[in-house]
């Protein structure tokens, strides 16, 4: 085991707060092939400790890849070089030994960074606060097939939902576009029959919040959709703009 | 008015428009290559000619050029407008960034491609649009439209200046033609690789038949 181990060199941010300006700093470590990338972090962050030095801040939870927490953008791609996994899925596997890898927050102005590799995501729930949900009460569970869904739009509708609200779409985008988030969200409610009576009044009100967060207008270059760890295709930011403008045209 | 004041206040909005603009461009450009090609006749410009005198005194082409220079100027101020807007959205840059590993270079290059595209038709209009609209060197008929082009192209500098020109324009529309239909909402599985190859055919024709009329007339293989 041990002469499988990696000795890999790490460029990390290091920010204090919102208002530092921040810094780069050089780290050494030793990982197994089989860590995740975010063990390699805790080992690190050990070291550090031991050194009496401050450990690095960065998000996780539930380390299997769907509470969305983990944010790293690892040598310039969110959630590192493998497409569809979060960086809690990523192993140290995905490296060479003597590699020296960069390490960076999400960087957007919508995301402002809270310390080190830590940034605040709250831009995303204030656009769910704004119209990303069905208000009507539905009382008790209704029998499946009270409501008849076809399974195509059912399953379309799922693939949207599958967003976690990571924000490596606005973190790889180059205009720092949420987008692809607010598509997700947008599209999934408005294919199904109980969103659909609030689709107009939600899209618009989410697409207001979103502009008044600050995040850049989308042109299409895809990287969102490249980056996304759960793959979240491009055509629901169309379905966005086709719900938006059909809401704007009917005076919403 | 209110109806559509979201064209110039939301992101989307703008795109929208963006995206309306820029097709509606698409469509001129089929004409004035259609109009252009009339060269390639080699008939000594005479039907060239013809077409260029109808296009310059059908009162409906004239009105449309109104419309096109207001398509055009939308587009361009739109187009700066978002650029910078976007640009403002980062304002910490990263350090690495693997652009390349997610998105095709000229999708992440629409505002300098689009600029580049700008300074060429700046060249461009004072070439043909100033001495045919302007000057009365072609209703005297002290040259013909044919002829003021092959005195232009008959200096290097302007041949390569305008197949830089096409450059830019080709791979202004092989992301432009299909993003416009994306921003537009249409999107679908079955059709959007139509209108994908499509948009690829017609940006390479376009570009190529465009570049090859100051190529051509150059090396006088037009007559």
């Amino acid at each position: 085991m041990s002469n499988s181990n990696m000795n890999l060199k790490l460029k990390v941010w290091r920010q204090q707060n919102a208002n530092d300006s921040g810094h780069f700093e050089d780290y050494t470590v030793q990982a197994s092939p089989d860590m995740s990338f975010l063990e390699m972090f805790d080992v690190l962050n050990e070291q550090l400790i031991t050194e009496g030095k401050d450990p690095v801040a960065f998000d996780h939870d539930c380390r299997e890849g769907i509470c969305g927490m983990c944010s790293m953008v690892i040598n310039g791609r969110p959630h590192g070089p493998k497409g569809g996994v979060t960086t809690c899925q990523l192993h140290m596997r995905s490296f060479n030994d003597g590699d020296t890898i960069v390490v960076e927050p999400w960087r957007s102005n919508a995301f402002p960074v809270i310390r080190d590799l830590s940034v605040n995501r709250s831009a995303f729930d204030r656009i769910i606060a704004a119209g990303g949900y069905v208000s009507v009460n539905t009382g008790n569970a209704v029998d499946a097939n009270a409501t008849l869904i076809p399974k195509e739009i059912a399953d379309e509708a799922f693939e949207a939902a599958t967003c976690i609200g990571c924000g490596a779409c606005v973190s790889a985008c180059k205009n720092a576009s949420a987008m692809l988030f607010v598509g997700a969200k947008v599209t999934q409610l408005s294919l199904l029959p109980q969103g659909q009576a609030e689709a107009s009044k939600r899209v618009v009100a989410m697409v207001n919040q979103m502009d008044a967060e600050g995040f850049g207008a989308c042109t299409n270059t895809g990287a969102c959709s490249a980056e996304c760890p759960k793959q979240i295709p491009l055509t629901v930011i169309a379905t966005l703009n086709r719900e938006y403008i059909k809401a704007k045209l009917k005076g919403y | 008015m209110k109806l559509f004041s979201f064209l110039f206040t939301s992101t989307i909005g703008r795109k929208w428009l963006m995206g309306l603009t820029g097709l509606f461009l698409i469509s001129f450009l089929l004409v004035h290559c259609g109009v252009n090609a009339c060269i390639f006749f080699n008939d000594g410009g005479e039907t060239f000619n013809m077409a260029a005198e109808f296009m310059g005194t059908n009162w409906i082409i004239r009105t449309m050029e109104f419309v096109l220079f207001a398509g055009l100027l939308l587009h361009i101020f739109q187009g700066l407008y978002l650029w910078k807007f976007n640009a403002d959205a980062r304002k910490k840059r990263y350090s690495v960034s693997a652009g390349s590993a997610n998105s095709t270079w000229y999708s992440r290059s629409m505002g300098i491609l689009g600029t580049l595209l700008l300074l060429f038709l700046v060249v461009h209009l004072k070439d043909f649009w100033v001495t045919s609209r302007f000057t009365d060197v072609i209703t005297s008929g002290e040259k013909t439209l044919f002829q003021e082009m092959k005195e232009i192209f008959a200096n290097p500098i302007a041949v390569v200046i305008y197949v830089l020109g096409c450059i830019s324009l080709l791979y202004h529309l092989l992301h432009g033609f299909q993003s416009a239909f994306q921003t537009l909402g249409i999107n679908h599985k079955s059709y959007t690789p139509i209108i994908q190859s499509t948009g690829r055919l017609f940006s390479i024709v376009i570009s190529l038949l465009f570049a090859a009329m100051p190529v051509a007339m150059h090396l006088g293989w037009i007559q």
